[in-house]
């Protein structure tokens, strides 16, 4: 009998499997026959799986729950959908059902699940989709999050490795969510912090989405539990490499801060040691680096798009209130896959 | 030596508790850790590197690691100051030393090597015997007393020994760093040139 496959330890600091054991997992399972009108499918590791119904019209599915990351039942509600939602428009799709995915433990108050739920459907409804229903079990601890089916012409998806040598990338959300709930879980977070990092995780990145359609965007994807530099690697699909210019990237400041104070998480860890030798760093400082590496939870959209548009998108972005910059650029393949300068 | 066990905590929790332990020591000395993964060990050694302590870890057995940082003994200079921490001496005083750091790098050549000569230096002058009275920074130095500079824990070190830390206002406003200084205070040229003027040796690494 041949050994079953043995899967990642788990327990760390946030849910999400290392990017390394991930691809070591799914690269022993069976493939089935193909199918030319599956789009997009985990081969690519893209953020959701995109199925073409007619020449106009394909699927978008995707599904994301995790743990608590706050206190509050009802804003983890809502991040845990906006973060599922995010996949949807991280492939310029647009939002129409959700199924809730819920793990609760059955001794614990259903008032704290209501707060849970009525916080997610608050979101789907601000993302213009219909709740249709879910699936609940009894667990030992509380987990939360959608399964989400959304629409998008197949010629329009924004894939996330199709960027180009010379192409801008903005983002459109600050980094350092991941180290300030950190920082939180051991009240060392200002309350100014975590509002802050709140107000971020909760937003839905519908409108950046939506924005980006009037652009000639080449690729996107949204960052997650792999930080900037490991979804940045995933576009940059070992074909170019990257320039970022730290000074650009929008952070918070407070996640610089807890950083120097090494409030550090085990996934910025893990996703170091994944990107490795990938990434050269030149007067970056030390809590910057652990920015770049930081897990985002409900994190920004990465956009690569012609550097001549890039402009108008940022400030079209910024008009709207979000705070999205211009933060590097594609460039053809190169010794390093990201060089990080000041 | 303090005893940190830090089993079956997830991170940052065994950060955490390690600094507490060496906030205990007050001075120089060693903290042991034990974890149990690796990535724990990593982020140990992470803070150990960025701090400047000494760090050395093993594996005990499967799920058992166990980290130790020694605080107070340089691991990168060759400068001989040994475990003790920094004396001002009246001399010290005296001399009138002021040392000047007009670039965040060190040398002329690689600015990767240059930046961390300049990490080096300054964690170097705050292990002296004899301190300086004062440290000017000014032009691509004022980025060492700012927010994100490896050398602030150092800056911060020589301020609380008494060492007078004065960054170019001029410099801050230039590189928009005005909001981000985070040690000492802020000076202007006319500062500048009579610190230079009266002092009695100038150190320009």
């Amino acid at each position: 009998m041949e050994p079953s496959i043995v899967f990642c330890r788990g327990g760390g600091c946030t849910a999400k499997l290392g990017a390394g054991v991930l691809s070591h997992v799914l690269e022993k399972l069976p493939k089935g026959p193909p199918d030319e009108n599956l789009l997009i499918g985990y081969d690519s590791r893209d953020d959701a799986a995109v199925y073409k119904l007619t020449d106009d019209l394909a699927v978008v599915q995707t599904l994301d729950f995790f743990p608590p990351m706050v206190d509050d039942p009802y804003l983890f509600g809502q991040i845990a959908a906006a973060n599922a939602l995010s996949d949807i428009y991280a492939m310029g799709g647009e939002v129409k059902t959700a199924l809730n995915i819920v793990c609760f433990p059955e001794k614990m108050d259903l008032n704290i699940l209501g707060r849970i739920l009525q916080g997610g459907s608050e979101k789907v409804i601000e993302a213009g989709g219909i709740l249709a229903g879910g699936h609940s079990i009894a667990d030992d601890s509380v987990k939360y999050g959608l399964s989400v089916t959304g629409i998008v012409h197949p010629e329009k998806i924004y894939p996330n490795n199709a960027c180009q040598p010379g192409d801008a990338l903005i983002l459109t959300k600050r980094l350092g969510v991941g180290i300030i709930c950190t920082a939180g879980r051991v009240a060392q977070a200002s309350p100014e912090a975590m509002d802050a990092a709140i107000a971020s995780m909760t937003t839905l990145n519908k409108q950046a989405s939506q924005i980006c359609r009037e652009f000639p965007v080449h690729a996107c994807t949204d960052v997650t539990g792999f930080g900037l530099i490991g979804h940045l690697l995933e576009m940059l699909d070992g074909r170019y490499s990257a320039r970022i210019h730290a000074d650009r990237v929008p952070v918070f400041s407070q996640a610089l801060e807890y950083a120097d104070e090494f409030l550090l998480t085990a996934a910025a860890q893990r996703n170091r040691n994944h990107a490795g030798s990938a990434v050269r760093f030149e007067n970056v400082p030390f809590a910057m680096e652990e920015v770049l590496f930081d897990p985002q939870t409900s994190g920004g959209l990465l956009i690569a798009l012609p550097k001549e548009s890039a402009p108008a998108l940022e400030a079209k972005l910024q008009a709207a209130g979000l705070p999205a910059a211009i933060v590097g650029t594609i460039t053809e393949k190169s010794q390093e896959a990201i060089l990080i300068t000041k | 030596m303090i005893h940190v066990n830090a089993m079956g905590d997830a991170c940052p929790i065994p950060v955490v508790k390690t600094k507490n332990a060496i906030a205990q020591l007050g001075g120089p000395g060693s903290v042991e850790t034990l974890v149990d993964n690796e990535i724990a060990v990593q982020n140990l050694t992470k803070m150990a590197n960025q701090k400047g302590y000494a760090v050395r870890s093993e594996k005990l057995e499967p799920g058992k690691f166990r980290v130790v940082m020694t605080v107070g003994e340089p691991v990168e200079e060759e400068t001989a100051a040994g475990e003790e921490a920094c004396l001002i001496t009246p001399e010290g005083k005296k001399k009138n030393t002021v040392v000047v750091l007009s670039a965040s790098t060190m040398g002329t050549g690689s600015d990767e090597l240059g930046t961390a000569l300049m990490k080096g230096f300054v964690y170097a002058l705050c292990q002296q015997d004899t301190l300086p009275s004062t440290v000017l920074l000014y032009n691509g130095g004022a980025a060492l007393s700012c927010e994100g500079s490896a050398s602030l824990e150092d800056l911060k070190s020589l301020e609380a020994q008494g060492v007078e830390i004065l960054t170019c206002g001029t410099c801050l406003n230039y590189y928009g760093l005005t909001e981000k200084l985070r040690v000492g205070q802020v000076t202007n040229m006319y500062a500048i040139a009579e610190k230079m003027m009266q002092a009695s040796c100038i150190v320009r690494p």
